[in-house]
């Protein structure tokens, strides 16, 4: 066990934790941040996806060590009234079904956006293949992608 | 009858939280003909013999109550099913509160499955939420002093046309709970709806954008241990011993127990690993030392058990399905066609791991859970712990994705043992690596297919099923000697013109649990009797859809969604060199969809799917947008079941793990899909969560053949990969 403090959504939390333990346990079950979800445990489906410094990570396969000095942010911490472009575009679109995969999937969005203003269709398959749905949502996401893009630009412009 | 009321009333206060006084209307269900009426239940008495079920109710203080018996696994019936009752009743959904029932013993049908969520309760429901609102109609115009006629409601209101005075449902609610339900309440016409066949957003997508919705692993009890098990590799085998001493040194490690999981017939004995975090669950788990007796499993292949159901198919098998005089008209016909299709069992892998949290305490248990069906948790959790059904309180959750794997319960009656053992509240969770390699699996089915051609038309046809089955693997009782039906699913009901016909079964045992998948049977027996139909429509040279239309004279539903889909995908405009296109429909419990698919040849051996046509049938439809995002949803899981990984077993263990070996369909792998329904206002209302799947995967592969000349009989294929 040891000591760590972390730097989420803008908070400072510290835990006492084996250094080996996966971000994702200690976001989800010692900090009670449940937005982030385990899929697989071995960063293949990106349910788990969180922000470092505006990054991707898949915080299953993350030891919760690796994290302290980063800024991480997690689905709870990208807005705080679900007004974000991108769940504004996900909304307009109805865009989940069960739901479990889409904070990854918008993590995953959240950070090909902020990067990049006019993603093409091959850049939105290039940064969101990390994520599966098993609902099937893939030509959805991909829509309100280019959406969320779209209320961006509108945003910067007005 | 008197105390019975009482307790009555105090249990339904329970069920809603009801605190003022308030109109309640349930549906009561007579057992003896099943047949529902409309009750008012605000005294909380009603007829004997009636279970009631109080879906409704209007507090003093305005707050109105849906309880919703449907679970929502990302079919959207926690919009859909509710919609129907507000849609009458004249509120918007953000008026109401919905809330799941938790397998009350008085509330019927709290299952989810099959594609029936909307279309059984679609008059029921909407007759219930009519029936409040002529009530509170009643109640106002009594108030007023004014005729009912010169009355309506609107968003949770009654008002009055001629003078504009208006009362609040909550301000009518204690009136009209005093007043009888009305006999025949009339129902609203359908170009009134306001929901109703509207695009209508759901209410649970605010909650999945940002975090907020509950599923199951998301439940929290104070002093909840988190525990993970360690099943037996080989499915069948059998707990020697254990060393658990290692496991104990692990930090945060509480105890290690035994525990039951019972899934339908089968038991197997696990090892649990109770620990004060899940992360030291899994290190003690890993620290185990377990001896198992494999009971002779271990010597299971899939090499040898295909080939045991290509040996079985030699056998003539049980007539399921007859028409005519199969075996001499094939044995007289012209042109004789015989095709061998082969699919394999797969997983379910609903995004969110199985999981449950339960909690028993003085002989009760609370359990909450990721569930396909409140009774079907409370039903599975009280026979394997011998307690009565009363004493479960299921506390139902979102499904991070459901697809038939959460209607057995073996996970919530692992957590359920394992609370009781500790006696502690315990959340469980699988691994992806438990919930790939564990099964229950959808079941392989093989397809020996013939048909008999004279004079250019299908004079005989063929369709024998061999595979495990389902319902050998949940029920002691399984009769061999009669064809299984469900195994056969749809193979005898598609309109296809043939006058001979012979459909036959033949059953092969396996130890392994199997289950329903998304669209049971058709996601497997649709491809071989659609693909066939293409081999036939080539074996005579004709266009395989003309074909499809000439074998469909008389007018059914399939002709209509065959021909919309020639309309709407173009079908006979030719493609560029190259490219093909092949079509499926299919027919079957849960309703009628249709599939053109659209493939380019990218290499000698390898193709690109570029474009998926749908065309949905449905009679009646009540969101439009939900249904074709059910299809586009559909359409990516049958492009994942024909594309991607088989499960297979080598030693008796199951081979994939995890999604690097058992792939899903990605972003960069789908098509672009176009979905139209068919809603011609028809009587039946047909399902929507699974009649997109079947045929998706016989038009893909029809639409190989036509692009490359080669048929695909053995799923899954790659499409990088054709042979």
């Amino acid at each position: 066990m040891a000591s760590f403090t972390l730097n989420i959504n803008n908070q400072s939390h510290t835990v006492d934790v084996d250094p080996e333990m996966p971000l994702l346990w200690v976001i989800r079950d010692f900090i009670g941040l449940k937005g982030t979800k385990f899929g697989c445990g071995i960063a293949q489906c990106g349910a788990c996806t969180v922000h470092f410094d505006g990054q991707p990570i898949r915080s299953c396969s993350y030891p919760v060590q690796g994290a302290v000095g980063k800024k991480i942010t997690t689905i709870e911490g990208i807005s705080e009234n679900t007004d974000h472009p991108i769940q504004k575009a996900w909304i307009e679109l109805q865009v989940p079904q069960c739901g479990y995969c889409q904070s990854g999937q918008i993590m995953s969005a959240a950070a090909l956006l902020n990067h990049n203003h006019q993603p093409t269709d091959a850049d939105i398959d290039e940064a969101m293949s990390g994520n599966i749905c098993r609902c099937g949502t893939y030509p959805r996401i991909r829509r309100a992608i280019h959406k969320a893009a779209d209320l961006m630009n509108d945003k910067q412009t007005a | 009858m008197e105390q019975s009321t009482n307790i009555d009333r105090r249990k339904f206060l329970r069920i809603t939280g009801i605190t003022g006084t308030a109109l309640v209307l349930g549906i009561g269900f007579l057992e003896r003909d099943k047949i529902g009426k409309v009750f008012n239940m605000s005294g909380g008495d009603g007829e004997q013999g009636f279970a009631f079920t109080p879906y409704v109710s209007i507090e003093k203080s305005g707050t109105i109550t849906i309880l919703n018996p449907k679970s929502e696994m990302g079919q959207g019936t926690y919009q859909s099913v509710p919609a129907l009752i507000a849609e009458e009743l004249g509120v918007t959904l953000d008026q109401v509160t919905v809330k799941f029932t938790s397998g009350q013993l008085n509330i019927k049908d709290q299952a989810t499955g099959g594609s029936s969520s909307v279309n059984s309760n679609y008059l029921p429901f909407r007759t219930l939420g009519a029936s409040a609102k002529e009530m509170l109609i009643t109640a106002a115009a009594k108030q007023w002093n004014v005729p009912v006629g010169e009355c309506y409601a609107e968003d949770a209101k009654v008002y009055h046309k001629p003078s504009g005075k208006s009362l609040t449902y909550g301000e009518l609610a204690e009136p009209a709970s005093k007043l009888e339900v009305p006999k025949k309440p009339v129902l609203k016409d359908a170009k009134d709806f306001k929901m109703l066949g509207k695009a209508t957003p759901r209410l649970d997508i605010p909650l999945k954008v940002s975090g907020k919705a509950r599923f199951g692993i998301d439940a929290e009890v104070p002093g909840m241990m988190y525990a993970s098990i360690e099943r037996c590799p080989v499915i069948g085998g059998k707990l020697v011993s254990y060393d658990d001493k290692d496991a104990l040194k692990v930090k945060g490690v509480q105890q290690v127990v035994k525990v039951e999981r019972v899934f339908f017939k089968n038991k197997y004995t696990g090892i649990a690993v109770v620990a004060d975090n899940y992360w030291a669950a899994l290190q003690g788990r890993k620290a185990l030392k377990i001896q198992w007796d494999y009971q002779g499993f271990d010597k299971f292949n899939s090499k040898d058990y295909e080939q045991s159901l290509r040996d079985l198919s030699k056998q003539e098998g049980i007539v399921a399905h007859k028409e005519g005089d199969f075996d001499s008209n094939f044995g007289s016909a012209a042109h004789k066609v015989e095709a061998f299709y082969e699919t394999p069992f797969v997983t379910h892998s609903p995004m969110e791991p199985m999981n449950c949290t339960a909690d028993w305490k003085d002989g009760k248990l609370e359990i909450w859970v990721s569930s396909q069906g409140a009774e079907w948790t409370r039903d599975s959790v009280a026979e394997a712990l011998g307690i009565p059904k009363e004493s479960i309180h299921v506390n139902m959750q979102f499904n991070g994705g459901g697809f038939g794997r959460r209607i057995s319960q073996d996970y919530a009656v692992e957590a359920a043992n394992l609370s009781k053992s500790i006696n502690k509240p315990v959340k469980l969770l699988w691994t992806r690596e438990d919930d790939t390699e564990m099964g229950p699996f959808r079941p392989a089915t093989f397809s020996a297919m013939k048909g008999g051609i004279s004079g250019g038309k299908v004079v005989a046809f063929q369709h024998k099923v061999i595979s495990p089955s389902i319902n050998a693997t949940i029920s002691p009782k399984y009769d061999k000697t009669k064809a299984d039906d469900d195994m056969m699913e749809g193979t005898g009901s598609q309109p296809y013109e043939i006058p001979n016909m012979k459909n036959t079964y033949v059953f092969s045992d396996i130890h392994l649990p199997l289950t329903w998948w998304r669209s049971v049977t058709s996601s497997t027996v649709a491809f071989p009797h659609e693909s066939f139909i293409d081999e036939l429509a080539v074996a005579t040279g004709k266009d395989p859809l003309e074909f499809r239309l000439g074998m469909l004279t008389k007018p059914s539903d399939t002709k209509r969604v065959l021909t919309k889909l020639k309309e709407v995908s173009g079908w006979d405009k030719p493609l560029p060199a190259g490219k093909g296109r092949g079509i499926a429909q299919w027919v079957f419990f849960a309703g009628l969809c249709g599939h053109v698919v659209e493939v380019s040849k990218v290499k000698d051996d390898a193709v690109k799917v570029d474009k998926v046509y749908a065309v949905i049938d449905l009679g009646t439809v009540v969101n439009p947008d939900n249904v074709k995002s059910q299809v586009e949803g559909a359409i990516v899981m049958a492009l994942t079941a024909a594309t991607k990984d088989a499960i297979t077993f080598e030693k008796g263990k199951t081979e994939q793990t995890n999604f690097h070996n058992n792939r899903m369909v990605r972003m960069n792998e789908v098509p672009e899909i176009e979905v139209h329904i068919l809603a011609d206002g028809g009587p039946v209302i047909k399902g929507v969560g699974e009649p997109g799947l079947p045929s998706l995967a016989p038009a893909l592969c029809n639409a190989v053949y036509a692009a490359t000349g080669k048929r695909i009989r053995k799923l899954p294929f790659d499409l990088n990969k054709i042979s």
